[in-house]
Formats: structure tokens, sequence, C-alpha cells
């Protein structure tokens, strides 16, 4: 077996791996979340947005307050501005909201977050804070396309805004429901705005992707420094890789 | 050994220090075997000149045993090995100790490493023959390695206590179960408790760090023996001993120190390469090597929707879902489950081809093991996949999923390839087999 | 000893190249790994300063504040404890506190920032018990020369009520003087000063 045959294999694999996943259903179609999570500006807003609407129900129990230092912000603007369930800048994000009643209040017990982006992916929160809409068939009022049923309100709905979905079956010309690739029937989200937020659809977009980042940010503080890291290693690495090959090179001239 | 005092050769001029050096060596060497070994093992052990790419995959993979020992023990100066904390300890690791994510990403990135590389060191020897005579005890050694790191990699998954560290290993476990009469005590008395729990977690963290580790370098220390007092095989499969020079040494041979000892060294770096991209830009690797799922603490009465095992596990788990039950009874899919693990201790006596390499060997065994890896791969692609992943067959076969019918398909050859090679091994045609080695 | 075998001054050159530039990138790699073993976050967290509210302290009375897990009392002493310091300076070992147990603000007199408040670390500088507070009345337990401070049961060490180890006791030092200072009249911050950590 030599290596062109090898290497055969493996694109025949990755073929067959790339029409095995275009073919698989997909659940909900997700936004493709536009952060930038070395943008130092948009985590600090995200920070304000979390600590401001999301801390009172979820707890981020394993950061910290005084790591939001890695943001730009000084102990003493984190303790003026953020600081909100905790004495000291070295506590960690916790809640006062006991586990047992929060599970009795909103049927399941609001997660902690601070992994929360590494769980769903940057996409799904991106989407599921922008998927919410009026109903008055839950118990909040609110319900989501991407969760569907959440117990969770629509906490940022002052920014936002109420708004209403309703789904309508895309049809042909000549009245018939249009169908995907799988045969299922394509069908048209409409949002409608019942009551306007503080917020145009593009701040609140803004909004939501500063929190979205900073939730991925929250998820690894570390990222940034990891590829910095990561880097220096790899230049290194490089360096080392030639001097291997100069004395492998060296040595084996003695052998024929 | 010689009964005069060998004086032993330093090659490195020191200068000055040449001397002190010298007589080091001298006390060390009359109280303790270091030189005798430093020739036969390195200076003086012979390897065949000819190894190629598929010869490296046995010193990364020592390499690798390395860096999941010490970075295994600095994690565990931090890891709280208590259903109540584990997963928070781990996160504190993360982001809490001083360069603790530097280890945690290693520590994970090296899990899948070490399997990658064990997979294709396996693979070097079903190319060239390495288990055949006089090597078969060396394979078994091997594949005995290979089993208690399948171990290893379960017990230590479970220590992140998330969601697919406890359901892969409720699933796991209750495989035990399935087995006829004794089943459901032997998942007990394994568990610990009616579910996996904190007791489960404390003694997989025991198996885990000292338990096995040391069963590995046992393993390890007895492939390497046995493969030192056989010598390596070669690509070309053939027996470099049965060569040598009027001083005894085989001539298509040459010391491994200097030369291996270099070469792998530039082979390393190269490795350590690979593993950097890994681990510093994309450690969880899309979800194969960190599951997102497991970013979710362990809760016992939340099943995720779908449970699949890691990566390296899949085409073993493709094969157990495959076989449908027997009445009533999983234990069919987990006999043809562990048959399929333990069928590669076989191979040195199910190959009957009067050649070692695939070099030599005639079409069918290259059609047989292309085919064999394809299935391979396939099989651990549909186990990370549920099972409608490609949608149902047709109502003429019963409404069955297709990639259901795949993976019985590919079961059957994967099982094929090992049964019926004792026929087409021995009907296939060889090439003549060159008295030196060819490179 | 036969000599060694002639190596090309390239070879040699390119073997001292690669094992020194390798030989620094294994120290490189080790040095994360000690980085490890430094005191973590939840360390440097729990071992934060600590703010005390001394308003509610009545003079001769003592505070007791749990810092980086040892007891550090504030004690509001009163002119009697004050005068029996001064008629300390002969009995105690090192009256002058030239063995560095304090800041350079606590070495004076009266081993603290304000007369009024002394604060100390409690804990007994021979083996680490925690001394007790025995004003100078108690003679008939004490011994007719006690002026007043702090006896440790353990061992028998006494010190005056600054902190300052007698002479003949089994502890070799004064008590430690942490870093702290004054937030305000009523607030003392214990572990850190305003010149820094």
């Amino acid at each position: 077996m030599n290596m062109k045959k090898f290497l055969m294999m493996l694109a025949l694999f990755g073929a067959t791996a790339a029409a095995a996943l275009s073919s698989a259903n997909e659940a909900v179609k997700l936004d493709r979340a536009p952060i930038d999570v070395g943008d130092l500006v948009s985590l600090q807003s995200g920070a304000r947005t979390f600590v401001n609407n999301c801390l009172n129900c979820h707890s981020a129990s394993l950061m910290r307050y005084n790591r939001l230092r890695d943001l730009g912000l000084t102990e003493a603007q984190i303790k003026d501005n953020l600081l909100f369930t905790a004495e000291k800048v070295g506590e960690n994000m916790n809640i006062a909201m006991p586990k047992g009643d929060a599970k009795e209040w909103f049927g399941a017990a609001p997660p902690d977050l601070s992994v929360i982006a590494r769980a769903r992916g940057a996409d799904w929160i991106y989407s599921y804070l922008r998927g919410f809409y009026r109903d008055d068939s839950r118990p909040t009022g609110w319900n989501n396309t991407v969760f569907p049923n959440v117990g969770m309100p629509h906490v940022l709905w002052t920014l936002q805004g109420q708004r209403s979905y309703s789904e309508e079956v895309v049809k042909t010309a000549g009245g018939e429901p249009l169908k995907d690739g799988h045969g299922n029937e394509l069908k048209k989200a409409k949002f409608e705005t019942l009551v306007p937020g503080s917020q145009s659809a593009l701040q609140y977009d803004h909004t939501v992707r500063d929190l979205t980042a900073f939730l991925v940010w929250m998820g690894e503080p570390g990222q940034l420094q990891r590829k910095q890291v990561g880097f220096i290693v790899l230049m290194v690495l490089g360096f080392m890789l030639v001097l291997a090959w100069l004395l492998k090179r060296e040595f084996w001239k003695d052998v024929h | 050994m010689a009964a005069t005092e060998k004086k032993p050769v330093v090659v490195t001029d020191l200068g000055v220090l040449n001397k002190p050096a010298s007589d080091l060596l001298t006390w060390v060497d009359a109280r303790f075997p270091l030189m005798e070994n430093w020739n036969a093992h390195l200076a003086q052990y012979y390897a065949p000149k000819n190894f190629n790419f598929w010869y490296y995959f046995g010193g990364f993979a020592m390499l690798v045993l390395v860096i999941q020992i010490v970075t295994g023990i600095f994690l565990t100066m931090h890891y709280k090995p208590d259903a109540a904390q584990a997963f928070a300890s781990v996160e504190y690791i993360m982001r809490e100790v001083s360069w603790g994510w530097l280890v945690r990403y290693m520590h994970s990135t090296g899990a899948s490493m070490f399997f990658l590389v064990v997979y294709l060191h396996m693979f070097r020897a079903m190319l060239y023959g390495s288990y055949q005579k006089p090597r078969e005890l060396l394979w078994i050694f091997g594949m005995l390695i290979y089993l208690v790191l399948m171990g290893e990699a379960f017990f230590g998954y479970l220590l992140p206590w998330g969601q697919m560290s406890f359901w892969g290993a409720q699933v796991i476990v209750n495989l035990f179960g399935a087995v006829p009469f004794i089943g459901p005590d032997l998942s007990l008395w394994i568990r610990g408790d009616y579910v996996i729990s904190d007791a489960t977690l404390n003694r997989f963290f025991a198996f885990h760090v000292i338990a096995l580790p040391l069963v590995l370098l046992g393993l390890v220390a007895a492939h390497l023996i046995a493969l030192h007092e056989v010598g390596s095989n070669n690509p070309d499969g053939i027996e470099i001993k049965a060569n040598k020079d009027a001083n005894g040494i085989p001539r298509d041979g040459i010391p491994f120190h200097p030369y291996y000892t270099v070469k792998d060294s530039f082979g390393a770096v190269v490795f350590l390469i690979v593993f950097s991209l890994i681990l510093f830009f994309a450690p969880e690797m899309g979800g194969y090597f960190l599951e997102a799922n497991n970013f979710v603490p362990a809760d016992p009465l939340k099943t995720p929707l779908h449970i699949a095992p890691v990566w390296y596990f899949t085409p073993y788990y493709s094969i157990l879902r495959a076989v449908p039950p027997l009445f009533n009874s999983q234990f069919p899919g987990v006999i043809a489950m562990g048959a399929a693990t333990m069928i590669f201790f076989a191979l040195p006596w199910l190959d009957r081809s009067p050649v070692k390499s695939i070099r030599y060997k005639g079409p069918i065994y290259k059609v047989a093991l292309a085919v064999f890896v394809v299935v391979f791969l396939v099989l651990g692609y549909l186990g990370t996949e549920a099972t409608n992943v490609w949608g149902q067959a047709g109502a003429w076969l019963g409404g069955v999923e297709r990639a259901t019918v795949v993976s019985r398909i590919c079961t059957v050859i994967y099982f094929a390839f090992f049964l019926l090679m004792p026929w087409y091994t021995k009907i296939d045609s060889v090439k003549p087999v060159p008295e030196r080695v060819t490179g | 000893m036969s000599n060694p075998p002639e190596m090309n001054p390239g070879r040699r050159r390119l073997i001292v190249m690669t094992a020194a530039a390798g030989g620094a990138c294994g120290v490189a790699a080790a040095l994360p790994f000690a980085a490890t073993m430094l005191p973590s976050e939840r360390a440097k967290a729990l071992g934060a300063p600590v703010e005390a509210d001394i308003s509610a302290l009545a003079p001769g009375d003592m505070q007791v504040v749990e810092w980086r897990g040892k007891p550090v009392w504030i004690i509001r002493r009163t002119k009697e404890m004050l005068e029996s310091i001064k008629k300390g300076d002969g009995i105690v070992a090192d009256p002058q506190s030239s063995v560095p147990q304090q800041p350079e603000y606590a070495k004076n007199d009266f081993r603290s920032i304000k007369e009024e408040y002394a604060v100390l670390v409690g804990v007994c500088t021979h083996l680490g018990c925690s001394p007790q507070l025995k004003s100078g009345e108690a003679k008939a337990e004490m011994g007719a020369d006690w002026i007043g401070g702090f006896y440790c049961p353990c061992h028998g060490s006494k010190f005056d009520f600054a902190g300052r180890v007698y002479k003949g006791a089994p502890a070799p030092i004064n008590l430690e003087v942490p870093k702290y200072a004054f937030l305000s009249d009523t607030r003392i911050v214990i572990g850190e000063d305003t010149k820094g950590a």
C-alpha cells in the first residue's frame, strides 16, 4: 500500500462524509453569529447587557468578576458598573435564587451560563435571543422559534419589542406547496411587530451580537491568549523543524 | 559481557571534563548495566535501514504516553473526583490555574492523538506483516496495549462529568447488563451503585490515574523487550538478520542510535507541530475531540438526544448497533462488538501468506486491505451519528434505516476480511521477495 | 581509553545547536507546568485583603478577623495597656523590633500605625497556637512581674500588648504585624497597605 492509495481512500471517505452530511435532516436553521471575540468594545458591551439582564436568574458561577479585567476594564470600573451579585471583584458570578425554587417557578432551573456557548454554539445563542415571539398559550406569554416552549421569558423585550410569529407554506404560482430535496414543505417565517422596542432591528441585532460574543468569550476566557501562545509555539517549532531536518540529513549521509 | 573491564567510549569531546565524565561512567557501569544496555538497545541495536513513514508511529506513541502521564499528573493536582465538584474543577483548571488551560488541552488532544497514532501504528503491521512469525508475541502485547488503552480512555472520559461522560458510561456499563444471568449484578458491581454516580466516578478515577497507567507501562516494556528480542520488521518484510557480514552485523541494518534517534527526533517535531496546530487552534476539533454536549454538567434525569462514544470507539459502536437484538437481548451485539476488537489478536494465524509485506503479496490482499480500511472508516463515521442520518430505506426493505443497512453490510465485510483471510492469503499470488532491502 | 572517532566539525556544530535549541524548548515547555503550582485565582481570592469595621470596638476589647486562614487581632488599647508597653522594654527579648516581623510603619514603640489600635497576627511564633489575651490584673495566675499581654497555653510563651515576646519564652520572635491600613477612622483593611498590594 503506498501513499497515493492511502490518500485516495481518505478522499473517498471525505466524499462519503460530505454526501452524508448534506442529506442529513436539519433541525432549526440557525443564523450565523457575526461575532468578533477579539473586539474588546463588543465584549464590554456584552458584559454590561449580561450583568444587567441575565445575572438575575442565570448564574455564571465558574466566572470571577475580576476576570473582566481581561476586557480592558479596571477593578474600579468592574466594581462600579458590573458588580451586581457579590461584594468583592474576586468573587464568582453567583446568584441568590436557589435552584429548587427556580425549578418551581420556571419549570426548569435557569442553567448556569458559564460555558453555555461551548455547549450550544454561538449561532444557536444568537438565533435564540432573536427568536422570541408573543404566545399567549405559554405561561410566560412568550415562545421561541429556536427553542420551542422554552420556560424563559423574553428578558430583552423592552429592547426588541413584541412580535408575533406565523408560518406560511410557500406556494408556487399554481398554488402547489414547494418542497425541498427531502420532501419537506418549505415554510416562510413571518414576524410582525406588535409593539416596537427601544431599539431598531439592527440595533437589537448588535446588542445580541455583543452579548453572544461575551458569552463565547466567557466560555473560554483564555482563548485569545491560547491563540497568541500557539502562534509563538508554532514559530519555535518551525525553527526546530529546520534544525532537526538538517541534523537528520547530515547523519543519514552515512547510510546507503 | 566481557570479563575484562570495558571502558566506555565517550564520543563527545568535553575538553577538560572528558576525564571526570569517563570516570563517572566507569563507576556507574561497574555497578549498573548502563553501557551494556546502551549498546544492546541503542548504539549497537541494528534496525533495518529502510524504515519509511509508517515506522514513525511507534515512537510517537511513546511520546504521547509521556505527554499523557505528565499532563495527567498536573491535572490531578487540581481535579476533584467528586460528582458535585468534578465539572467545576475542570473549569477551575481551565480558568483559574495558571496555564491550566494548556495542560488540559494537551491532555484532551493527546488522548485523541494517542488513538490516531496507535491506529496508524497497527495499520503498518497490517501492511508489512509485522505480526507474522517470529513477532506474534510482539503483536499480542501490542493488542493488549490497545485494549488497555481503550479502557484507560473510557475511564478517563467519565472524569469531566459532563452529559456525554455520564451517558456514555451509562450505556457502556449497561452493556455488561446484557450478559446472560450475571449481567445486572455485574453492572451493579462495576458501578458501585444503581446508576452511574459518585461511587463510580471515584473508582474510575483510581483506574484511570494509577491502575491502568501501571499496566500500560508494564505492557509497553514487554512490547519493547519482545521487539528487541527478534528485531524489527521492515517494509520489504524480509529478515535482515538472515544476511550478516563478517562481524555479525546485518548488512541491511544500521545502529538505532544515532540514525533513528536523529530521524525520530525530526519526526517528533513534525508530530508536535500537528499536535500544536490542534491544541492551540482547534482543541475541540469540531466537537470530535471535546464534545459540545460535554460542556453541560451530567444530569441523570435528562438523556441527551444523541449519545455517541468518542470517535476512536465509533467503529465498534457501529457494529454493536448493527446487530439486531436476539430473543429481546442486545447481547449478540455486545458479542459482535467484542469479537470485532478481539479478532485482531488472531491475525498472525489468519494470514497464511508466505510473504510478509504487501509489496510482494498479490492483488487479492491489496483489495481486501483497502476495502477493510474503507469499511472501518465508514463504520467509524456512522458511529458518530444517529442511526437515521441517511434516512429511511424504501418500503421493500421494511422501512429500515439506510445507515443500519450500510452498517450491517460493513460489519459482514469487516469480519469477512479476517475470517476469509486464511483462504484468500493462501490462494493469492506472490511476487519474488528480494534478498536485500529495497528501501 | 580509545580515542573518540573523528567527527566532522559541521556535524558537531549541528548536534550542539539542535541540542541547545531543544534543551531551551524543553525548559520553556516545563515552565507552564511549574506555573500551575502557583496560587490559583481561587487561592488569591480567598487570600484577598479583609476589611474590618472597628466602630463598635470598646477600649480594652479585642476583635478577631480571619485573613488567609489565620486569626488577626485588633485590640483597642487603654492608657494602662500603653503604659505597660513602655515599662516592658527590659523584659522583652526584642524591644526595638529589629527582627522584620512588621512593616516599616509598625517599627515603633507601640508596633502600630495608631497607638490606640494594635493589629497583630494571633499566631504564636513558637509552634503556631493562638495565644489568649490576659490583662495586667491577672498577676495571681501569671506571676508578680506580669504587666499584661498575651499568654500562649501550649508551651507558655508570653507577649506584651504590642506583641513583643518576653525573654525566656519558648517563642523566639515578636508576633507578626500584617500589612494593614486605615481606610477611615472606623475601617481597617488587613492584608494590604496604601503602598500597593
